[in-house]
């Protein structure tokens, strides 16, 4: 068995820490982008239906294969996954190798997201956007992601170190400490911006719009739009990409629970509590103050890119029209809210790896944490030093969406059809602090394995897809439309980088199952057999 | 702000404040269990 030991402090710890992984900087940044992009109010009604028809069960599914899991002495996915097979099926550890995978592909470029939180924080408190103009704010940005001076990689390593300190400090004495912290501050900064976008006025410190006509635009539902399949395959997306399903967190974090805690209340509270964030506050801060000073065309206009434009290179200049001290205070609470959701997340993705590295070749913590702060570092310089290129969206795309859905689709196959409903039912229910409705044993069973199928296909198929994206379509067409020998020659360089990091990620997936390999190697050799751990 | 906007923005708040908070507060007054493990034959094995 695995000599590792470690608990949760406490339950709301362990619920704050859960919260914490699924909120992100997509409840800030994403979430409001896709409700524009998507029918404004009515995006609600697919994306609650999806949360309720795939989420939920996705978040039952998680937190119950991880206290399975943890029974076994098992805390990554690749060996979760083979106990809930009943190690009879030697190939779904190879599934499980996408549960690392991800979480160190996501962590390579998350961190620098994270950092980038970090760095603004520090800047609105020095004062550094005061005086600038909108179009000079906005080139600070793109100067920054262009490394014009040392201030982002000072701030990633800082970063990094950050993570891996508080990884090595364990869950209760690290992660625990830092959600407890970090989730309350979040809330309260998020409050505190929401009230001030809600409350904005026309005519008061330079607004041109009051903030309810941005909620006014965010919520006017077009129901013509809840008839459009793309519109339900970007709820979904949302779904998935807020609760952090389909990564193996949740499971990580699960199998450190005592095999007495339920699973069913903290999976519902912990979920909730992300929607919480991402439709009441993620709603009512972006967009209200973005309208406020820029009018619904220009902000429609900035969104379809996504909410990363708007967070960093339009809100920091708006913020200087609220005065020096309002303005240092704002800078301070949006991007010290989002660095709260980022190392929140990011503590997450480094649980597995560091449990699969504890459980299976004996390290200590505090070598396992090291060893992941080592790899998000040589695996994330490509998305620092060639982000121009494409190598973060990348990263991102192939390890933080398709990967996700991949990994869903088979685990809830594995569970609730080759495990068996029944087992998966009484697992999930198994000392439950609530009564999970009856209805979802057959939503688990038929209709999120059909929603997450036709999310999968959706995702293949459909224009700008992953077959597209296999082909590079786009940047084929881009490269085909230049005209100028210059940028024809920057496009071919971005299509061999975006090549060369799906190189990349696939010899580090292969690498992980080739650690599978050997770890099972090492079992048999020891005569480890998955027998129930008592506590 | 027009009346569909806010019958739709209060309703998804109102659910979402309603039942995040239901929740939490069960999980802040629900009891710890006790340490009495189950019984190793109730356990649902692997498939």
């Amino acid at each position: 068995m695995s000599a590792h030991k470690e608990a949760w402090g406490s339950r709301v710890g362990l619920v704050l820490a859960m919260a914490g992984n699924a909120v992100g900087l997509g409840n800030f940044l994403r979430f409001p982008a896709q409700a524009i992009q998507n029918g404004g109010g009515a995006f609600i009604i697919p994306y609650l239906i999806c949360f309720l028809l795939m989420g939920i069960p996705l978040l039952f599914v998680e937190w119950s294969m991880g206290r399975f899991g943890g029974r076994f002495g098992d805390h990554s996915t690749p060996f979760i996954l083979n106990s809930v097979s009943g190690g009879k099926r030697a190939w779904w550890k190879y599934v499980g190798v996408f549960g690392i995978f991800t979480n160190l592909a996501v962590a390579a470029y998350y961190c620098y997201l994270e950092s980038w939180t970090l760095a603004y924080v520090w800047r609105s408190i020095s004062g550094a956007f005061a005086g600038n103009d909108a179009a000079a704010v906005s080139q600070m940005f793109t100067d920054y992601v262009s490394l014009g001076t040392s201030e982002p990689i000072v701030f990633w390593i800082i970063c990094l170190l950050l993570n891996t300190w508080i990884l090595s400090r364990g869950l209760a004495g690290g992660v625990e400490v830092a959600a407890k912290v970090g989730m309350p501050l979040l809330i309260f900064f998020g409050v505190f911006l929401a009230v001030r976008g809600i409350t904005l006025t026309a005519g008061e410190a330079g607004a041109v719009y009051d903030g309810t006509e941005g909620l006014n635009f965010l919520w006017t539902p077009d129901f013509s739009s809840i008839w459009d399949f793309k519109v339900w395959l970007a709820a979904a997306g949302q779904v998935f990409f807020t609760l952090s399903v389909g990564m193996g967190s949740i499971q990580c974090y699960a199998s450190y629970l005592r095999q007495r805690d339920d699973v069913a209340l903290n999976a519902m509270s912990a979920g909730w509590m992300n929607e919480f964030v991402e439709v009441v506050l993620g709603a009512a801060i972006l967009i209200p103050i973005s309208v406020g000073y820029l009018g619904i065309e220009r902000v429609v206009e900035l969104t379809q890119t996504g909410g990363l434009g708007l967070g960093f290179r339009t809100l920091p200049y708006l913020f200087q029209q609220w005065g020096p001290i309002l303005a240092a205070l704002a800078g301070m609470a949006w991007f010290g809210l989002l660095f709260f959701a980022g190392v929140t997340s990011s503590l997450a993705m480094g649980t597995p790896v560091m449990g699969f590295l504890r459980d299976e070749f004996g390290w200590r913590r505090e070598r396992a944490a090291w060893a992941f702060g080592a790899l998000v570092f040589i695996l994330g310089a490509p998305t620092v030093f060639f982000f121009s290129y494409g190598v973060f969206d990348e990263y991102d795309y192939w390890a933080g969406s398709v990967s996700l859905v991949v990994f869903a689709m088979f685990e809830i196959i594995l569970f609730a059809w080759v495990f068996g409903m029944d087992n998966a039912w009484a697992e999930i229910n198994r000392n439950a602090d609530m009564k999970v409705p009856v209805i979802y044993k057959y939503i688990i069973k038929y209709v999120t394995p059909v929603i997450l199928i036709c999310v999968f296909f959706g995702s293949l198929l459909s224009s700008g897809g992953i077959l597209d994206k296999i082909a590079n379509k786009d940047l084929h067409a881009q490269i085909a439309a230049a005209t100028d020998p210059a940028q024809v020659t920057e496009l071919e360089k971005t299509l061999t980088f975006v090549n060369g990091s799906r190189l990349l990620l696939v010899v580090i997936f292969a690498l992980i199952a080739l650690l599978v390999y050997l770890a099972q190697r090492k079992r048999n050799r020891e005569g480890r057999v998955p027998i129930p751990s008592r506590e | 702000m027009s009346t569909p906007a806010l019958i739709m923005m209060l309703s998804a708040n109102g659910i979402v404040i309603a039942v995040t908070a239901y929740f939490f507060y069960k999980v802040l007054t629900t009891a710890p269990p006790d340490a009495v493990d189950e019984d190793d034959a109730n356990f649902p094995r692997g498939g």
